[in-house]
């Protein structure tokens, strides 16, 4: 074999294994449950193949369906706008502190290595009936007996801005980090005030970095089902949750199949919409 | 003017210390409240005690799920690691056609829902005959951790520089000399913080690995979230505070042992 066509194929080599995964674990699984949303559950026995569209019907027209598919990104986009608008100036702060940005990083950083369950289940010491703010209301004798102040839809967005503000810090600060600082002197020195100068020079240029972690926040926000297991009530169930309970309690496997699938477009949808726009670049950047 | 410019930044100062604040206290609240004295573990602690640490240690269940979350851990933190590295030589190192479109497809695990991706492989793995398993669930954390293996040791890989494994090359060590003399020592910080990623992700996923864990075996999170049916006990602050001092403390270790290392060869 040439040297040429060796190096052709080293790198097809060094990548199957990777590649092969991937196919294998995720791509080919998402092409199956498309095939597996067409069968049908049967009482007894293994779920029935066919071409049944009976699942989709449901889950496009049952209105309960449709009332948490909008209750989910409902919920995403309160915690996406409570994640900018606490994360846009903390990115600023730390992008513009003359002193230890190392260190302001680096407990920025600090909650990605956190367990998300024990993130979420802190805010019931915090909040819970015999928790923090309870026992500090009842001991200055504001209340007489505990507040309820868990388990409802409040908390649930708690708990998820809570669990994404350090993706929008993030991706916010990979985007004003990269602005020459130049511009907004530039601009005062031109007659603007300081505001001016943010609002039309630096802000629009942190438009890329403000929009990559609004869309992280926004499609991990809606495809969580733990968040509102741990903090919401009976009633604030999210689509994944719709999702769990099909296949794990329900095990109505075409069903789920289906609503997992829905879920997917939906945020898929956005995804692409996204990257039709501002491109994956901006993500990646972000992640790495 | 100047003093408006400094109210201005000492207001997003105070801004950023009650976001800080918001992030960390929670979780404070959680390492405080495992040391309570306190029977019932919640506010006012009465003291100081290791008792609930102790009760951990007492716990099978818990000690149970520990061992499954470390092996789980490691073996996808192997695994990943080993098909990340690979991937990422193949794409930093060599003119690839089609680039972009692999790299979509490599990281495609993390743009899709964990949700979906949970349903689909238990799906088709059930369907070919692996049901839920350990199997099952060390696929699933390989493949879900693949990506960000991926991201880390793309980025450490593009700083290395080609010609010095070149000037190898050219006195006469083979390609696979090479590699394992040149390219993979150069390489191992990002190999060790790619698998240190992986694991910890690993070590705290709970969306994907409640789909995929077989009855009556439980990781730390699936332990903690069982545990958080009845209440909230001072026995879950502590293996939170635990598994803080895990996935937080061994990546702050391993940076200082790095430092420490690179120190040594600068000298």
């Amino acid at each position: 074999m040439s040297v040429e066509a060796r190096e052709r194929r080293q790198p097809w080599i060094l990548l199957s294994p990777a590649l092969g995964a991937v196919a294998l674990l995720l791509l080919v699984p998402l092409l199956f449950i498309v095939v597996y949303s067409f069968w049908l559950r049967s009482a007894v026995g293994p779920d029935t193949a066919g071409f049944h569209l009976d699942n989709w019907q449901r889950a496009l027209t049952d209105p309960f369906y449709r009332y948490i598919l909008f209750n989910t990104l409902k919920i995403a986009a309160i915690t996406t706008f409570f994640c900018a608008l606490l994360g846009y100036p903390a990115a600023y702060f730390i992008t513009r502190s003359s002193g230890n940005k190392l260190i302001l990083l680096l407990l920025l950083m600090l909650p990605f290595w956190i367990s998300y369950i024990i993130r979420t289940m802190s805010w019931i010491n915090i909040l819970g009936s015999s928790g923090a703010l309870n026992t500090f209301l009842l001991s200055t004798g504001v209340i007489s007996s505990p507040i309820q102040m868990l388990y409802n839809e409040a908390t649930v967005i708690l708990g998820l801005v809570h669990f994404l503000l350090p993706f929008m810090v993030l991706n916010i600060y990979v985007s004003l980090d990269g602005i020459d600082t130049n511009l907004e002197d530039a601009a005062t020195s031109l007659g603007a005030t300081r505001w001016q100068a943010f609002t039309q020079v630096t802000l629009p240029l942190s438009l890329p970095g403000l929009a990559a972690g609004g869309l992280l926040c926004f499609v991990l926000g809606a495809g969580t089902y733990i968040t509102p297991l741990i903090l919401g009530g009976p009633r604030d169930a999210m689509f994944a949750n719709l999702v769990f309970e099909a296949i794990i309690t329900q095990l109505n496997w075409p069903m789920g199949s289906a609503l997992s699938l829905l879920l997917l477009f939906v945020l898929g949808a956005l995804v692409a919409l996204y990257n039709r726009y501002l491109g994956m670049s901006q993500l990646t950047k972000g992640l790495g | 003017m100047a003093g408006s410019r400094n109210m201005g930044w000492a207001a997003i100062r105070a801004y950023t210390i009650l976001v800080y604040l918001f992030m960390f206290l929670p979780v404070a609240v959680v390492v405080l409240l495992s040391f309570n004295q306190n029977q019932f573990g919640s506010f006012p602690m009465t003291g100081v005690s290791l008792r609930w640490f102790e009760a951990l240690w007492n716990n099978d269940a818990v000690m149970r799920a520990f061992r499954t979350s470390l092996l789980l851990g490691l073996l996808t933190a192997l695994i990943s690691t080993t098909l990340g590295v690979l991937a990422s030589l193949a794409l930093v190192r060599y003119r690839v056609p089609g680039k972009n479109l692999i790299t979509t497809i490599l990281i495609a695990p993390i743009l899709v829902p964990e949700v979906v991706l949970a349903v689909a492989l238990l799906l088709f793995l059930n369907w070919l005959g692996i049901g839920k398993s350990f199997a099952l669930l060390l696929a699933g954390h390989v493949i879900f951790t693949l990506p960000f293996v991926i991201l880390v040791v793309q980025a450490r890989l593009v700083s290395i520089r080609r010609d010095v494994e070149e000037a190898a090359l050219s006195l006469g060590a083979s390609p696979v000399q090479t590699f394992f003399s040149v390219t993979l020592p150069l390489l191992m910080p990002a190999v060790a913080a790619g698998a240190l990623f992986a694991f910890t992700i690993s070590f705290d996923d709970i969306t994907g690995t409640l789909f995929w864990k077989p009855g009556g075996v439980e990781t730390v999170p699936t332990q903690i979230f069982s545990m958080l049916r009845n209440s909230i006990s001072p026995e879950i602050n502590a293996l939170g505070t635990v598994m803080i001092v895990i996935t937080v403390g061994l990546p702050l270790l391993g940076a200082a042992i790095a430092r420490r290392l690179a120190m040594k060869r600068g000298m």
